[in-house]
C-alpha cells in the first residue's frame, strides 16, 4: 500500500529528513525555504523519532550547530536560501575540510545580494565550484520534483556518510514552493552506530581520543590531507554521477537543464516536437560530479545544445567543458527571479541554434 | 633526611593529570592557558567523566587545545564554539560538553553565538580566557582591551572615543535567564588556581544537574602581547585588569550575586 | 613536614611563576639552560620544602611533581 501525500517541495524535504532518520536539524528562517523548519516544528519529530529541531540565531550558528552534531557521527541537516547559504560558506568549508557528513538544502532565490525571493538557479557556481575557501567539493544533488525533494534526503544522507562529505541539495524557489504528489517511504531508524575511527562520542577508556578538525599547521601533512580529499572526490566522480535522459534517442537538438528548468524544458520538448523539431533533454541530477561523460557521448549526434538555466549562464561552462569543440552550444536563461516559459525556451532554441 | 626518601610513590601529593597529554604546551612561558587547561582536565578527571566529555576548541592561541586535552574534541571556526557545542549537546544531551575560548573568539567575532547559547540556556560549560588582547595574531586590540592599553592595533593606547569600550561579556551573559552559574576567576597564584578549579567544578556540576549554561571567565595574562616578563605580567594583571574585571562569582544557582 | 619537588626540566619554560608562589623560597632558576634555552626551575633549598604543591599548582606547563612526607616527632 503506497503512502501518497500532496506536499510542498520544502515540506517534502523536511518529511524526507525525518524519514531518512535525521538526528538533528538546525536552521534559520529565510524565504523561500522557511516551510522546511515550520513543517519540522509543527511535526515535532522529537516525538516521532527523537530528531532534534532547533531554530538558530543565524545561518552562521546553524551551520556550526550542524558541524557540531556531525562531528558526533549523527545525521545533521540545515536548509536555507541563497543569502543564507552564502553566510554558511565558512562552515561548509570547515565541514568539508574536517570530512564531516551532513545535508544542506539550498532553495535558491534570485541574487546577487539580497536579490529577490523568486526562484533562481544562479548559485550553480557557488555550489559546484566551491563557495568557500580551499580545495574542496560538495556532492550536489538537483531535485526537479517534489518527489525528489523527499527522496534526495535519503540519497543525500547516504552519500554524505559514504564519502564523509557535505551533500548539498540544490533546489530552487519553484521546486520548494510548488505542490505535487509524493510517494512517501518508510521510516528509517536514526543513527545507532558510531564509527570510533572518527566520531566524537567521548573517549572510551583504554582508547585514543578523537579529534575533529580541519587544521594542520604542518604544510606537508596538510598537503597529504588535501591529496586524500582529492582522491575521495575522484572516487565520487567515478561512482556517483547521476542524470536522466528524455527523448534523446532520435533527438537532433539537446536541452541540458536541471531542477525547475528541466521541468520547463520537458514542456518545451513537447511543443518543439509538435512542430517537428526533435529535441531531447539531459537532466543532470548530480551537478557535482557533473555528468560530463554521458553528455560528451550524446553531443556529437546533435545539431546544437542549449543549456537552459535561470542564471546568466553558469552551468553552460560545464556543458562546454564536457563537450569540447565541434558542437554548437548556447545558453538561454532568465535572471533575478524570472521564470522562462516553455514557449520562450523553444523560441530561443530556434533563434540561437536553428535560424542562426 | 635524604631527598630520595621523600621522592617515593607513596609520598606523591601532586602530579600532572593524565588527562593532559605529554605534548609540550605551545604557549609562551608563564601563560595562563596551560594552568587553565590543567585544572579543567583535573576537574574532568576528578568527576570521572572523561569518557562522557566532548570539548570544543576555539580559534586563537588555544586553537590546538585538543593536542593537550586528552578528551574527544572538535576544533570550531572562529567564534562559533558555542554553536558547535549546541549541536553536540542537543544530539547528546547526556554528554558533558564544554567550549574553551579566548576573548577575541568569545567576545568579538562570537558574541552572537555566546549570547544566544547562554540565552537558550544550553546545558554546556563555557571556559572563557580573557587576557585583553589577541595573542596568536600578534597582540592586536581585543574587545576586552582596557582603556588606554597599548596593543599593536592601538599603539597609542585604546581610545574609547574611536575604538569603543572594553566589553564585560561575563556580566552581560549573567543577565540572561539561561545562565545558571557565571563567575570570574584567575590562575596567577596558588590560591586563585584552587578557586578557579572549584569554579570549574561547580560549572560542570551545574551541567550535570541540567541547570543551564555555566560560564567561567579566567582573567589571564599575555606576556608576549603585553611585552612583559611572566611574573611582571601577573603583577600588571592584578593592578590593571582586576579593577575593571573584578574576580568573584557573578551569578550562582541562577541568582545574581549582590551588586550585579 | 618535609617535601620535595621533581621538575621536568626539559619541559620547563623558566617563567618563574613557581618561584614567586613558593612560600619558603625553595625554588631558584638554574644558571644552565635546557635544550630550548630556558633557565629551568630547580629546588635550591630542598631542606625548606614543605610539599605544599603551590609551585605545581601554578605551573602553567605542569612540569612539577610534588612529594611530601609526614615526619614523626
Amino acid at each position: 500500500m503506497k503512502e501518497l501525500k500532496l506536499m510542498k517541495g520544502n515540506e517534502a524535504a523536511a518529511e524526507g529528513a525525518i524519514r531518512a532518520g535525521a538526528d538533528g536539524y538546525f536552521g534559520y528562517p529565510i524565504t523561500p525555504q522557511s516551510e522546511v523548519m515550520e513543517y519540522l516544528m509543527a511535526e515535532q519529530p522529537e516525538k516521532r523519532t527523537g530528531m532534534v529541531v532547533l531554530q538558530a540565531e543565524s545561518e552562521l550558528a546553524a551551520i556550526n550547530m550542524v558541524y557540531g552534531a556531525a562531528s558526533t557521527g549523527k545525521k545533521a541537516m540545515t536548509s536555507s536560501s541563497s543569502p543564507g547559504i552564502s553566510l554558511m560558506q565558512e562552515g561548509i568549508s570547515y565541514l568539508a575540510g574536517a570530512e564531516l557528513p551532513c545535508l544542506i538544502l539550498n532553495v535558491v532565490r534570485g541574487g546577487p545580494g539580497l536579490g529577490t525571493i523568486q526562484p533562481s538557479q544562479a548559485d550553480y557556481f557557488q555550489s559546484t565550484k566551491g563557495g568557500g575557501h580551499g580545495d574542496y567539493r560538495l556532492i550536489v544533488l538537483a531535485p526537479s520534483s517534489v518527489q525528489e525533494m523527499f527522496d534526495f534526503a535519503f540519497l543525500g544522507f547516504d552519500l554524505a556518510f559514504k564519502y564523509r562529505n557535505p551533500v548539498l541539495m540544490l533546489s530552487d524557489g519553484l521546486i520548494g514552493q510548488m505542490m505535487e504528489k509524493v510517494e512517501l517511504r518508510e521510516q528509517l531508524p536514526r543513527t545507532t552506530y558510531f564509527d570510533r575511527s572518527w566520531t566524537l562520542t567521548g573517549k572510551p577508556d583504554g582508547q585514543e581520543r578523537n579529534i575533529v578538525t580541519s587544521l594542520d599547521l604542518d604544510a606537508s601533512r596538510q598537503e597529504v590531507h588535501n591529496q586524500h580529499l582529492q582522491e575521495k572526490y575522484r572516487k565520487c566522480q567515478a561512482n556517483e554521477v547521476r542524470y536522466e535522459l528524455l527523448n534523446t534517442e532520435d533527438a537532433e537538438y539537446l536541452f541540458v537543464a536541471y531542477g525547475s528548468s528541466a521541468r520547463i524544458c520537458q514542456k518545451a520538448i513537447q511543443l518543439g516536437r509538435e512542430e517537428g523539431i526533435k529535441i531531447g533533454l539531459l537532466r543532470p541530477i548530480t551537478l557535482w560530479p557533473y555528468p560530463a561523460k554521458p553528455l560528451a557521448e550524446l553531443a556529437p549526434g546533435m545539431k546544437g545544445i542549449l543549456s537552459v538555466e535561470q542564471s546568466a549562464g553558469q552551468m553552460v561552462e560545464d556543458v562546454r567543458l564536457s563537450v569540447g569543440c565541434g558542437v554548437h552550444i548556447e545558453h538561454f536563461g532568465r535572471m533575478g527571479g524570472m521564470i522562462p516559459t516553455p514557449e520562450e525556451v523553444l523560441e530561443n532554441l530556434k533563434k540561437l541554434l536553428i535560424t542562426k | 633526611m635524604d631527598i630520595k626518601d621523600i621522592i617515593k610513590p607513596e609520598n606523591l601529593v601532586y602530579q600532572k593529570t593524565p588527562l593532559m597529554t605529554d605534548k609540550p604546551l605551545s604557549y609562551c612561558p608563564g601563560c595562563g592557558h596551560g594552568t587553565a587547561h590543567r585544572i579543567l582536565m583535573e576537574v574532568i578527571e576528578e568527576m570521572g567523566i572523561q569518557s562522557e566529555t566532548i570539548g570544543v576548541a576555539p580559534v586563537g592561541c588555544s586553537v590546538l587545545a585538543y593536542d593537550f586535552m586528552n578528551v574527544d574534541m572538535v576544533g570550531a571556526s572562529h567564534g562559533r564554539a558555542p554553536a558547535v557545542a549546541t549541536g553536540i549537546k542537543r544530539c547528546w544531551p547526556e554528554k558533558f560538553v564544554y567550549t574553551y575560548q579566548g576573548d577575541g573568539d568569545l567576545a568579538a567575532i562570537g558574541t552572537a553565538e555566546t549570547i544566544h547559547a547562554c540565552n537558550r540556556g544550553e546545558n554546556i560549560t563555557i571556559i572563557f580566557i580573557n587576557n585583553g588582547i589577541y595573542g596568536m595574531t600578534g597582540g592586536q586590540m581585543a574587545p576586552t582591551t582596557l582603556k588606554g592599553m597599548k596593543t599593536s592595533t592601538s599603539p597609542y593606547g585604546r581610545d574609547i572615543e574611536t575604538m569603543g569600550n572594553p566589553l564585560k561579556m561575563t556580566e552581560l551573559v549573567a543577565q540572561l535567564p539561561g545562565t545558571c552559574y557565571v563567575t570570574r576567576q584567575s590562575v596567577h597564584s596558588p590560591r586563585n588556581v584552587r578557586r578557579a578549579k572549584k569554579a570549574i567544578r561547580t560549572a560542570f556540576e551545574s551541567q550535570k544537574g541540567k541547570k543551564g549554561t555555566s560560564l567561567v571567565e579566567i582573567v589571564s595574562n599575555c606576556n608576549s602581547g603585553w611585552k612583559l616578563e611572566p611574573v611582571a605580567a601577573n603583577d600588571w594583571m592584578v593592578e590593571n585588569m582586576f579593577p575593571f574585571f573584578p574576580l568573584g562569582d557573578i551569578k550562582v544557582d541562577g541568582k545574581l550575586v549582590n551588586n550585579q | 613536614m618535609k617535601g620535595a619537588i621533581v621538575v621536568d626540566i626539559e619541559k620547563c619554560k623558566g617563567c618563574e611563576v613557581c618561584r614567586v608562589a613558593c612560600p619558603n623560597d625553595v625554588i631558584a632558576m638554574a644558571h644552565e639552560v635546557n635544550h630550548k634555552g630556558y633557565h629551568y626551575a630547580f629546588q635550591e633549598h630542598q631542606e625548606d620544602c614543605v610539599g605544599c604543591a603551590n609551585c605545581a599548582v601554578v605551573c602553567p606547563d605542569g612540569v612539577i611533581t610534588v612529594y611530601k612526607i609526614k615526619l614523626s616527632d
